[in-house]
C-alpha cells in the first residue's frame, strides 16, 4: 500500500508540470497582453516596454516558465501582476471560501442524490422513479447561472428571506457558522448542488437497479432476509462506485464555479480565476489552476483508497 | 404637563441646532462597484477611473483637484493640496506650486514640499528607495510630461516637465499624495519596498476626507470619516465598498437592501429599479463612445467626405431609445457649451440624404458599395453595450448603402491592438476601431489622437492621423499657459477636428448609478468621479 501511495504521489509531479505548462502556453497563445493588468491601453510604448522589463515579461518564454517553476518548487507563487499582493495570500483565502461552498453543496447534493437514486432504483417504473429521474435530468441540464439568478430574484429580491450576494455581513474574513453567515451560503450552495445531485441520482439509481437484479439478492430474499438487511447489502455493493462518482463531483465543486461565484459575488477560486483571466494575471492564473489540479489528484487518490477500504476485492498493488 | 413636553421638545431642537455636525453626520453608505476587486489603496488606484473614484479621491488628495460639487456645468479644476500654481515665465518647463498649510496625513504627519517631492519620486525616480513599478503604469501615463519635483521651501515646490505643457495641472489630478512617514514605518517592518507598499495598501495614509478602517482583499473596504480633514468634512460616517462585477447581482443586492448604491445598473433593470422606488442618477460624462478611423492610404475613411457621411448616417436618438435613454448623442468629443467646444461648421446630425450625397461624391453608390470593417469588443470597461449598439449603427449605415463587417475580439485584446495602430497585423485590415475613452483632460480628449507624434507605438493615434495644421494647433494648446487662452486654443482644435470628422462620434455615457431613496445629498457631476463627502443616509 505504501508503494502504491508513493507511486501515486510521484504521478502527481508530471501532472503538475503539464498543467503548469499548458496553462502558461494557453495564456501566451491567447490574444491580449498580461501587461494590460498593469498599464492602461493609452500608456506610451516606452513605458510599456520598461514595465515589461521590470516584471521580466520581456524574457524568452522558456526562461519565464523556468523561473516560475523554480519559485513554485520553493513554495513561492509570486506576486499578482494586477494587485502586487502575494498570490498565495489571495489564493488561500479563496480556496477556503470555495471549500466552504463545495462542502455545503455536497452536503445538499450527495445525500439528496443518494436518496432519490435509491428510491428510483428500488421502485423502478413507479411515479416516484419518474419524479426522481425528472429531477435528476433537470439538475444536470439546468444552467447554473440561470438558476442562481432565479433563486436570487425569488428569495432575495421578492421575498427578502436570504441575502443576494457576498460571504457574510462583514466579508469572509470573519466567517462563523452562525445564521448571520450561513444564510449567505444557502443560495449559492443550493445552486451549485443541483448538478452533483442529478449525477449522483442517476448513478445510484443505475447501481441499485442493477444490484437488485443480481442473483445474490434473490438468494438473500429466498433465505428470508428482512427488507432492511437487503437494503444494507445493496448499499454496501453500490458504495464503491457511488463514492467514486461523488469524489469526482467533489473535485469539480472544489474547482469552484466561475458562474455561480460571479452571480453571488462569492470570493472563491472561481471568482479569482474569472478576474485573473480577464486581466491576464498570469501568476494568479497559473497558481490557482495548479493548486486546483493538485486538489483533484489528491481527491482521486483518497477516493481510490476509500474504495479499497470498502471493497477488499479492489486490490491496489 | 403640556408645557413640560413643549419645553423638552424645544430643548431637543435647540440641542440639535447647536450641534450641526452631529445632525449632519449620518450613516453608512454601502456601494456596489463594478470592479471585481477593491481598487489598489496605496495611493495610485488601478481599475481605471472607478479606482480613482473610490479609493483615490476619498482617501487622498492631489495638488489639483476636480470640483465635483455641481451637476450643472462641465467639471472645472480647483485647488487641492496646492493653493495656487503658475508656470515660470522664464522657463516654461518649470511650474511653481504653493502648498496648503496645516494639512496633516491620517497618521498625523505633516503634508509639505518634502511629501510632494517624495510622491513624485515614487513613480518617476527609479533610484528612489520607495520607487514602485506597480504605481508607474497607472500614473506616469496620465502625466506624460512630468519629470521631477524640487523643494523650494516647506510650502513651495517646483515641478519640471519635459517640454512646455499647459496641460500639467489637469494631469496632476491623478497624482495622489501618500504619507512618506507612514510608508517609512511600514518599510522598517518589511523586507523590501514592495512588501512595504503592500503593507501600506492594507493600512493606507493619505490626507483625504475618509480614512481606511477595514480592508478585506477582493471583498470589501470600509472607510470612516476623517474628522481632522482640512476641507469640507464628509456627511456620512462610513463608506463600505463592495466589488460586485456582475450587473444583475448588483441590481439584486440593491433591491434586497444589501447595498444602498450601485454603479452601472443593468439597463434592462432600470424600470424595475424605478418601480421599487430607487433613484437613477445620470449626467453627461466626459466619455466618448466612437469609431476611430484609420487614415492610412487605402482606407475609405481617409476621405473626409466618407467620414462625414458615416457621421450623418447614424440615428443617435434611435440609439438612445435602444439604451433606455442611458446615453447622450455625441456630436463631438465634448458637448456644445463646453469651453473646448469651439464653433464647428460641420453639424453632426441624422441626415441620410446628405450622407448618400457625400458618399456619391466620394464615388460610392449602388454600383460601388462601400464596405467597412470595424474592430469591436463584446464587453469591456466604458464600452457600454458594444454589441447591440454597434449592430444598431450597422443597420443605420446599411440604410445609406454602407456595409459594415465587425471583427469582434475580446476586450483585453482590443485594448492591446489599440496601442499598435491600424497598420499593424493585429488590426486585420480594420478601417475603424471602437474603443471608448475619457475626455476630461485635453491630452486624453484630443491631443493623443490628433498629434502626428502620438502615432503608434507612442500613444493612441491608432489611425495614424497626420496633418501639420493640427500639429500646430496641438502645440499652440500645449504652450498657452493662460487658462482662458488655452481653452480657446483647445476650442479651435476641437472645432477643426469636428469639421474634419476625425472621429465617428456616436455616444457619451451618462454614468448611470442607482440609489436607495435613503441616500441623500448626492450630486452627480459631469465627471467620471463623485464627491463622497456630500451624500449621507437618512
Amino acid at each position: 500500500m505504501l508503494t502504491y501511495l508513493l507511486r501515486r504521489v510521484l504521478y502527481a509531479v508530471p501532472i503538475a508540470l503539464s498543467v503548469g505548462l499548458v496553462c502558461f502556453l494557453l495564456v501566451h497563445i491567447a490574444p491580449g497582453d498580461p501587461i494590460n493588468a498593469i498599464v492602461p491601453a493609452d500608456a506610451p510604448q516606452e513605458l510599456v516596454d520598461q514595465i515589461r522589463r521590470d516584471y521580466g515579461l520581456d524574457r524568452p518564454l522558456p526562461i519565464q516558465f523556468g523561473i516560475w517553476l523554480g519559485r513554485v518548487a520553493l513554495g513561492d507563487f509570486g506576486l499578482s501582476l494586477a494587485t502586487g499582493r502575494p498570490v498565495w495570500s489571495d489564493l488561500s483565502v479563496a480556496i477556503v471560501n470555495t471549500l466552504r461552498l463545495a462542502v455545503a453543496a455536497a452536503m445538499i447534493g450527495f445525500p439528496l442524490g443518494c436518496l432519490l437514486g435509491a428510491l428510483a432504483g428500488s421502485l423502478q417504473g413507479t411515479a416516484i422513479d419518474k419524479i426522481a429521474v425528472a429531477l435528476a435530468v433537470t439538475g444536470v441540464s439546468v444552467p447554473h447561472y440561470w438558476l442562481g439568478m432565479v433563486l436570487v430574484v425569488l428569495f432575495s429580491v421578492t421575498l427578502g428571506w436570504l441575502p443576494a450576494m457576498g460571504a457574510g455581513p462583514g466579508g469572509s474574513s470573519d466567517w462563523a457558522w452562525d445564521w448571520e453567515h450561513v444564510q449567505h451560503l444557502i443560495l449559492p450552495a443550493v445552486t451549485l448542488s443541483v448538478i452533483p445531485m442529478g449525477i449522483v441520482t442517476r448513478t445510484v439509481r443505475g447501481l441499485v437497479a442493477e444490484i437488485l437484479n443480481q442473483e445474490f439478492i434473490l438468494t438473500l430474499r429466498g433465505k428470508g432476509l428482512s427488507r432492511g438487511g437487503i437494503v444494507l447489502h445493496v448499499m454496501k455493493n453500490a458504495a464503491p462506485n457511488a463514492i467514486a462518482v461523488m469524489g469526482l463531483q467533489l473535485g469539480y465543486l472544489m474547482g469552484g464555479s466561475i458562474l455561480v461565484e460571479t452571480v453571488f459575488s462569492w470570493p472563491g477560486t472561481g471568482l479569482l480565476l474569472n478576474n485573473a483571466i480577464f486581466q491576464r494575471d498570469l501568476p494568479v492564473l497559473q497558481a490557482t489552476i495548479l493548486v486546483l489540479a493538485m486538489f483533484f489528484v489528491a481527491l482521486n487518490l483518497i477516493v481510490d483508497l476509500a474504495q479499497t477500504a470498502l471493497d477488499p476485492r479492489i486490490r491496489r498493488a | 404637563m403640556i408645557t413640560r413636553s413643549l419645553l423638552a421638545a424645544a430643548s431637543l431642537a435647540a440641542l440639535l441646532a447647536a450641534a450641526p455636525g452631529a445632525a449632519t453626520a449620518q450613516g453608512t453608505i454601502r456601494i456596489g462597484m463594478t470592479a471585481a476587486d477593491i481598487p489598489l489603496t496605496h495611493g495610485q488606484p488601478d481599475q481605471g477611473f472607478e479606482g480613482n473614484r473610490f479609493t483615490g479621491i476619498p482617501l487622498y488628495n492631489a495638488l489639483v483637484e476636480w470640483d465635483l460639487t455641481r451637476a450643472d456645468r462641465p467639471t472645472p479644476l480647483r485647488p487641492g493640496l496646492a493653493l495656487s500654481w503658475e508656470v515660470d515665465p522664464n522657463d516654461k518647463t518649470r511650474w511653481v506650486f504653493r502648498l496648503r498649510p496645516g494639512v496633516k496625513f491620517h497618521d498625523g504627519s505633516d503634508f509639505n514640499a518634502d511629501a510632494v517631492v517624495w510622491n513624485v519620486r515614487k513613480v518617476l525616480d527609479r533610484d528612489a528607495p520607495h520607487f514602485d513599478p506597480r504605481q508607474v503604469g497607472v500614473t506616469a501615463t496620465r502625466m506624460p510630461t512630468l519629470r521631477r519635483a524640487e523643494k523650494i521651501d516647506d510650502l513651495t515646490v517646483a515641478l519640471f516637465t519635459s517640454e512646455p505643457d499647459s496641460i500639467l495641472p489637469f494631469n496632476l489630478t491623478n497624482l495622489f499624495m501618500a504619507s512618506p512617514k507612514h510608508w517609512e514605518a511600514k518599510r522598517a517592518a518589511a523586507p523590501n519596498a514592495e512588501a512595504a507598499w503592500n503593507a501600506f495598501a492594507a493600512d493606507p495614509s493619505g490626507t483625504g476626507p475618509f480614512r481606511m478602517a477595514r480592508f478585506v482583499p477582493r471583498e470589501r473596504a470600509e472607510f470612516v470619516r476623517n474628522d481632522a480633514y482640512w476641507g469640507q468634512k464628509a456627511k456620512a460616517d462610513r463608506i463600505v465598498l463592495l466589488p460586485i462585477p456582475e450587473a444583475n447581482a448588483r441590481t439584486a443586492a440593491l433591491l434586497s437592501g444589501q447595498v444602498d448604491w450601485i454603479e452601472a445598473p443593468a439597463p434592462d433593470a432600470v424600470p424595475q429599479l424605478r418601480a421599487r422606488g430607487m433613484r437613477i442618477e445620470t449626467n453627461t460624462q466626459p466619455h466618448v463612445w466612437p469609431w476611430q478611423p484609420c487614415f492610412v492610404d487605402g482606407s475609405p475613411l481617409a476621405d473626409v467626405r466618407v467620414r462625414k457621411a458615416i457621421n450623418l448616417g447614424i440615428d443617435r436618438e434611435g440609439l438612445k431609445t435602444l439604451l433606455g435613454g442611458m446615453m447622450v448623442p455625441a456630436v463631438g468629443t465634448v458637448q456644445p457649451g463646453h469651453p473646448w467646444w469651439g464653433n464647428p461648421s460641420f453639424q453632426i446630425r441624422h441626415d441620410p440624404a446628405e450622407a448618400r450625397r457625400l458618399l456619391a461624391e466620394a464615388g460610392y453608390g449602388p454600383q460601388r458599395p462601400l464596405t467597412l470593417k470595424v474592430q469591436i469588443s463584446a464587453s469591456g470597461s466604458g464600452q457600454m453595450q458594444p454589441l447591440p449598439m454597434n449592430e444598431f449603427v450597422q443597420q443605420n449605415l446599411k440604410a445609406i448603402g454602407v456595409n459594415v463587417e465587425f471583427d469582434v475580439i475580446e476586450w483585453n485584446a482590443l485594448f492591446t491592438n489599440w496601442r499598435r495602430g491600424c497598420r499593424d497585423a493585429s488590426a486585420r485590415g480594420a478601417h475603424a476601431i471602437n474603443v471608448s475613452f475619457a475626455a476630461m483632460d485635453p491630452f486624453f480628449a484630443m491631443l493623443r489622437f490628433w498629434d502626428s507624434k502620438m502615432a503608434p507605438p507612442v500613444s493612441n493615434n491608432w489611425g495614424f492621423f497626420s496633418d501639420p495644421r493640427f500639429d500646430a494647433m496641438v502645440a499652440e494648446a500645449r504652450q498657452t499657459f493662460d487658462p482662458a487662452a488655452r481653452d480657446a486654443a483647445l476650442a479651435r482644435l476641437h472645432a477643426a477636428g469636428v469639421d474634419e470628422a476625425l472621429f465617428i462620434w456616436i455616444a457619451h455615457d451618462v454614468s448611470p448609478r442607482a440609489m436607495s431613496p435613503r441616500v441623500r445629498g448626492f450630486v452627480q457631476p459631469q465627471s467620471w468621479f463623485v464627491d463622497l463627502t456630500l451624500p449621507f443616509i437618512q
